[in-house]
C-alpha cells in the first residue's frame, strides 16, 4: 500500500493544513504538517498548500529556508502536488500586488482574472477539460467537477505544461505538471469524491 | 462551466441547529455535524454555519463545532456569528472552517474587512448582510436599510451601497439575507439580488424566503445569483439536495451533479 511513505504538508503559516492533512488521512495517505526545512528537504513527497496573498507566502517559504529545501527536494526526485496558491508558487513571477519571483519549477506566469463581465473570485464547482492522459487523472473523467476559489492564474509558458483546463469567460490552466511537480489550481481536499480521487492518485505516484 | 450553488444553512445556537421564522420562534432541527455530514453525501456545494451561541463559552463551544465539521465533511463550509477581531477570525480558520462571515462587526467597523482579506485572503472572507426594504415601498425606486442582531437594530447604511463598500474594501462573497423575506418560504428578494449582483463584481449568494425549488431557480435566473442559500426545505425534508439539482438541471441551469 501507498501508506507507508510519509507526505510532508509544508507549513509556511499560511493556508488550511488540517483540512489537507484530513483528506489525506481519509485517503490511505500518511500526512506529516512541517515547516522543518530538513524534513521538507528529506521528504518522499511534498504538498505545499496555500491561500493568500503570492507576496506573503513567497517571502515567509524564502525566511523559513523553505524555498531552497522544496526545490532541493524536487531535484532529488520527490514528488510535489501545489494546491491552489501552493501551484502558484510553482511558477516563476507573480503580478499580484506587484511582481513576484517564485519557485520557478514550472516557467510561467501568474496573471490576474482581468476579464470583463467575470466575477472575482472565481468561486464554486468548476468542471476540468482538455485533459491529457497522466496518473494524476487515472479514473477522473473529463468534465469533472473541483471547487475552485481564486483571483488569479496560472500561464504556463510551455503548452506541454498544461494538463488540462477549465473555462471561465475564458479558459485557463487548471492543473499544471511538469516532471514529478504538479499544481492544482482548485481544492482536491474540498472536493468530494473527485477530490479525494486525485490525492490517492498522488500518492502512488513513485 | 461554473455551476450555480446550493448552500444549506445551519443557524446554530449551544451546538444545536434551529431554525425560525424572521430570526424569533427558534424551534431544534438536530445536531449540526449529522445535519452536515448528510448535506455532505447528499451533494451540497458548500455549507454556511451561523452561531447564535448565548452560553458564555461561546468560543469553545463553536470551534468545537467547527472542528468536529471539518473532520466529516469534504466540501467548504462557512462560519458566522459573532467574530469581532482577527485572533476570533483565525480561531475558526485554524478549527477548520474554510470561510468566515461578518456581519454587524463589518458594519461596525468596516476597516475589519480590508484587514481580514489582506491578511486572510479574500477568498475566505464573507460579508453578510442582512436587508430589509424601506417603507413605504416604491417599485420604482426601492432602498433597502441594512438591520444587524437579527433585524431588531435598524442601520443608517443603505443596503446595496454597504454592498459595494463592503466589496470594495476587499469582501469575497456577500452574503444577502432578506429580512422581509426570511422565514417566510414565500421566495427571496429577487430585486434586492438583482440589484446586488449587479452593483459588485463578486459573488452573490441570495438568502431568505426559500420554500420552493421554484424559487431557487429564480434567484438564478432572476436574482442573478451566484448561489442560493436555504434551510427549512432542507432541514425538515421537503426537498433533497439532489432532487433540487436534477429540477434546475432541467431548468437550464447548470448544476454540479454527484
Amino acid at each position: 500500500m501507498t501508506d507507508a511513505i510519509e507526505t510532508v504538508i509544508v507549513d509556511y503559516g499560511m493556508g488550511n493544513l488540517r483540512s489537507v492533512e484530513k483528506a489525506l488521512e481519509n485517503v490511505g495517505g500518511c500526512p506529516l504538517i512541517s515547516g522543518d526545512p530538513e524534513k521538507v528537504r528529506r521528504a518522499d513527497r511534498l504538498i505545499l498548500p496555500g491561500v493568500g496573498a503570492f507576496g506573503d507566502a513567497m517571502s515567509n517559504l524564502r525566511r523559513k529556508r523553505l524555498d531552497i529545501a522544496v526545490q532541493q527536494a524536487v531535484q532529488d526526485g520527490a514528488p510535489l502536488l501545489g494546491l491552489c496558491l501552493g501551484l502558484q508558487l510553482l511558477f516563476t513571477r507573480s503580478e499580484e500586488f506587484g511582481s513576484h519571483e517564485g519557485l520557478n519549477l514550472i516557467p510561467g506566469a501568474v496573471l490576474k482574472i482581468d476579464e470583463p463581465g467575470l466575477r472575482v473570485p472565481h468561486v464554486g464547482w468548476n468542471q476540468i477539460e482538455g485533459a491529457r492522459q497522466n496518473p494524476l487523472l487515472e479514473g477522473i473523467a473529463e468534465g469533472s467537477y473541483f471547487y475552485f476559489v481564486h483571483s488569479f492564474y496560472v500561464k504556463p509558458d510551455n503548452p506541454e505544461d498544461v494538463l488540462c483546463w477549465t473555462s471561465y469567460g475564458f479558459r485557463f490552466c487548471s492543473i499544471a505538471c511538469r516532471g514529478k511537480v504538479w499544481g492544482a489550481q482548485f481544492h482536491p481536499e474540498k472536493s468530494q469524491e473527485a477530490g479525494k480521487r486525485l490525492l490517492r492518485n498522488f500518492l502512488t505516484i513513485l | 462551466m461554473l455551476a450555480k450553488r446550493i448552500i444549506p444553512c445551519l443557524d446554530v445556537r449551544d451546538g444545536r441547529v434551529v431554525k425560525g421564522t424572521h430570526f424569533v420562534n427558534l424551534v431544534d432541527a438536530g445536531d449540526p455535524v449529522e445535519a452536515a455530514s448528510r448535506y455532505d453525501s447528499e451533494g451540497a456545494d458548500e455549507l454556511v454555519f451561523l452561531d447564535i451561541t448565548a452560553s458564555s463559552d461561546r468560543r469553545e463551544i463553536v470551534t468545537r463545532m467547527v472542528r468536529a465539521v471539518a473532520d466529516r465533511i469534504f466540501i467548504p463550509f462557512t462560519v458566522g456569528g459573532g467574530l469581532r477581531t482577527l485572533e476570533d477570525i483565525q480561531a475558526i480558520l485554524r478549527a477548520g472552517a474554510d470561510k468566515i462571515s461578518l456581519n454587524t462587526s463589518a458594519i461596525e467597523n468596516p476597516d475589519l474587512i480590508s484587514e481580514a482579506s489582506r491578511y486572510f485572503g479574500s477568498q475566505c472572507i464573507v460579508v453578510a448582510i442582512d436587508a430589509r426594504r424601506v417603507q413605504p415601498w416604491n417599485p420604482d425606486a426601492p432602498h433597502w436599510e441594512v438591520t444587524t442582531h437579527g433585524g431588531r437594530v435598524t442601520r443608517s447604511r443603505e443596503a446595496v451601497d454597504w454592498a459595494v463598500a463592503a466589496a470594495e474594501a476587499g469582501a469575497g462573497e456577500i452574503l444577502l439575507t432578506s429580512m422581509d423575506c426570511d422565514g417566510t418560504q414565500n421566495g427571496y428578494d429577487n430585486i434586492l439580488n438583482a440589484r446586488v449582483a449587479e452593483k459588485v463584481d463578486i459573488p452573490v449568494i441570495a438568502s431568505g424566503g426559500c420554500g420552493s425549488l421554484e424559487h431557487i431557480a429564480d434567484a438564478f435566473i432572476e436574482g442573478n445569483a451566484s448561489a442560493a442559500l436555504a434551510a427549512s426545505i432542507f432541514h425538515f425534508g421537503h426537498h433533497t439536495i439532489s432532487e433540487t439539482k436534477r429540477y434546475l438541471r432541467e431548468r437550464g441551469i447548470p448544476v454540479r451533479l454527484t
